[in-house]
């Protein structure tokens, strides 16, 4: 080697946004978690869930497979007349795939039954009286089965507040509201649920033709990778000097900075140094 | 010295419940041949770690916490003595505290050898201790039966001032109980918090000659997930045994006192802190 050559250069790998997981590790987490908090804890054998046909709740659904056994986990379609015949058929492939107990509640009738006297409601709020019926059907269901509703939201909707507040949000136990929805394809793929339930466009299926990122006008992996960054406390102009797009970062910060409420139980007068949740503090599993 | 790791996996708040379940643990580690002569429990183990203001009704003074300790081996094992650290909630007289007590339990009696005050206490993310708990003030190493020892709880281990200190003090094992929420997924089949652990328990006994007991609480809590992982560490870094984070566990090792005496001749690290430590202390650049 000549005396003038210069050094060989060891490159540091480029710094990415943290959004891998071990999937085996999440699964054997989260099936734990499930075990432990319905069967140790609450001594509650069986689990409902509201079964979409989408990734979030098929992943719900296996997960609860692995922990309580696929019999007792009632996973339950709940069609209003405009929803898409495609949601109904991957929910088919879930409940074929695991061969768990599968109930089809039609909410139509229930939703139509008070929505004929709101003939103006836009479709806000229409979507909004589904999902909080749905809720409804879900809880009555959990009673019927001596089970507890599972929880289907994951932590790109719940930061982005794209959800019904007490609806979607209101079961006791979630798995998978700490995962981004990045990170719940990583775990679907994992746990073996349908390709095509794994690969198609995400949709709440409140409207015709609806996707969840044309709602919320980002798609989940950039959303996602700015959410990270967000949350480790990256202040908006770094997350910028990475390169993303500093609407996408507006748009993102928006959402989580007009929804923190969502992520609350109601806001109560405080009156007393005894105010619960305040003064009062004792934990969920007290 | 024979050591039993109980990786205690408790029912939030049931402390009657707890009790019970480790009188069976107890009854299991007394029937053993050759006897466990050290039996180390996690953290907050007969109530939980995270109680927020049910610390208030459920924390007893480390008289009453020792005396049920004994009164749980003694009803498990009749006539037979053992040691016992583990970590409560510390009422001292209106003062609390999130401790861990060494307890010498004999035929029919028992002392408390040591009581630690946790000193650092978390109080950030998912951690709220300091809005429940006073920090511990003091920290001592002391002699047991078995040797010189020192109790850290948890964060404490973290600062690697605290082993370094009970080290100079003369500690040759360090006992840790501890209750530590997992988190951090990334690839590579552990989680991260876990890793972490591991190394900074490992860098603790290979720098200063100790055997490292860590004794972790098991168990979902409200979500979060207590990542056990108990273990014992050699003085050379060894890993003797060690749980999975999940479930409740029982972890059995065999310390061999003679084994620090050779680790430390092999790597005279502690001689050389003890040697260099007042120059350090002295130095105006430092402190």
């Amino acid at each position: 080697m000549s005396a003038l050559a210069p050094l060989p250069v060891i490159e540091a790998l480029p710094r990415g946004v943290p959004l891998g997981i071990d999937p085996a590790l999440a699964a054997t987490w989260l099936e734990a978690f499930l075990y432990d908090e319905l069967v140790e804890r609450r001594g509650v054998r069986r689990a409902v869930l509201g079964l979409s046909g989408g990734v979030d709740s098929a992943v719900v659904a296996f997960l609860a497979a692995r922990a309580l056994g696929p019999a007792n986990v009632h996973a339950i379609r709940l069609p209003y007349r405009t929803s898409s015949p495609d949601s109904l058929a991957d929910a088919q492939a879930v409940i074929d795939a695991l061969g768990c107990a599968a109930h089809t509640i039609d909410i139509s009738a229930a939703v139509d039954g008070y929505l004929q006297y709101e003939p103006e409601a836009d479709a806000r709020r229409r979507g909004n009286v589904m999902a909080r019926t749905r809720m409804l059907v879900l809880f009555d269901q959990s009673a019927k089965f001596d089970a507890l509703p599972l929880g289907t939201g994951n932590k790109t909707e719940r930061l982005m507040g794209y959800f019904t507040w007490h609806a979607d949000d209101s079961p006791p136990l979630n798995p998978i509201g700490d995962l981004f929805k990045t990170q719940v394809w990583q775990l679907a793929r994992y746990l073996g649920v349908p390709a095509r339930i794994v690969d198609k466009a995400p949709s709440a299926d409140l409207e015709a033709n609806q996707t969840d990122e044309g709602d919320l006008g980002i798609t989940y992996l950039e959303a996602d990778r700015i959410l990270a960054l967000m949350l480790e406390g990256y202040a908006d102009a770094q997350i910028v000097a990475r390169g993303f797009a500093a609407s996408d970062v507006r748009l993102v910060r928006a959402r989580v900075d007009g929804t923190h409420w969502k992520r609350h139980l109601p806001t109560t007068a405080m009156l007393s140094n005894t105010a619960i949740n305040e003064f009062y503090l004792r934990p969920v599993d007290y | 010295m024979k050591v039993a790791i109980v990786q205690f996996k408790p029912r939030k708040g049931d402390v009657a419940a707890n009790f019970a379940e480790l009188q069976r643990h107890f009854a299991q580690i007394a029937a053993a041949e050759p006897a466990y002569e050290l039996v180390v429990l996690p953290e907050a183990a007969m109530t939980g770690y995270f109680l927020e203001g049910g610390v208030y009704e459920l924390a007893i003074a480390a008289a009453d916490f020792a005396a049920k300790v004994a009164a749980t081996w003694h009803a498990a094992a009749g006539g037979r003595g053992v040691d016992v650290v583990a970590g409560f909630y510390e009422n001292a007289g209106g003062t609390f505290y999130n401790s861990a007590a060494y307890v010498q339990i004999g035929p029919a009696d028992h002392r408390i050898v040591h009581v630690h005050r946790k000193m650092f206490l978390p109080t950030y993310g998912v951690f709220d201790e300091e809005r429940f708990l006073s920090r511990g003030r003091r920290l001592r190493a002391f002699d047991t039966r078995f040797g010189r020892m020192a109790v850290l709880i948890c964060e404490d281990a973290w600062h690697a001032l605290l082993p370094t200190l009970v080290a100079i003090d003369g500690a040759r094992v360090l006992i840790v109980p501890s209750a530590s929420p997992g988190r951090g997924l990334a690839e590579g089949g552990e989680l991260e918090s876990v890793l972490q652990w591991r190394s900074v328990l490992r860098s603790y006994a290979v720098e200063h000659g100790v055997f490292v007991i860590y004794a972790g609480l098991a168990g979902f809590e409200g979500g979060k997930g207590m990542t056990g992982s108990s273990s014992v560490i050699d003085p050379f870094g060894n890993t003797l045994v060690s749980a999975p984070a999940l479930g409740a566990h029982l972890l059995s090792a065999e310390l061999d006192d003679a084994e620090i005496d050779i680790a430390r001749a092999r790597l005279p690290l502690l001689g050389d802190l003890a040697a260099v430590l007042p120059d350090l202390l002295a130095s105006d650049a430092i402190l």
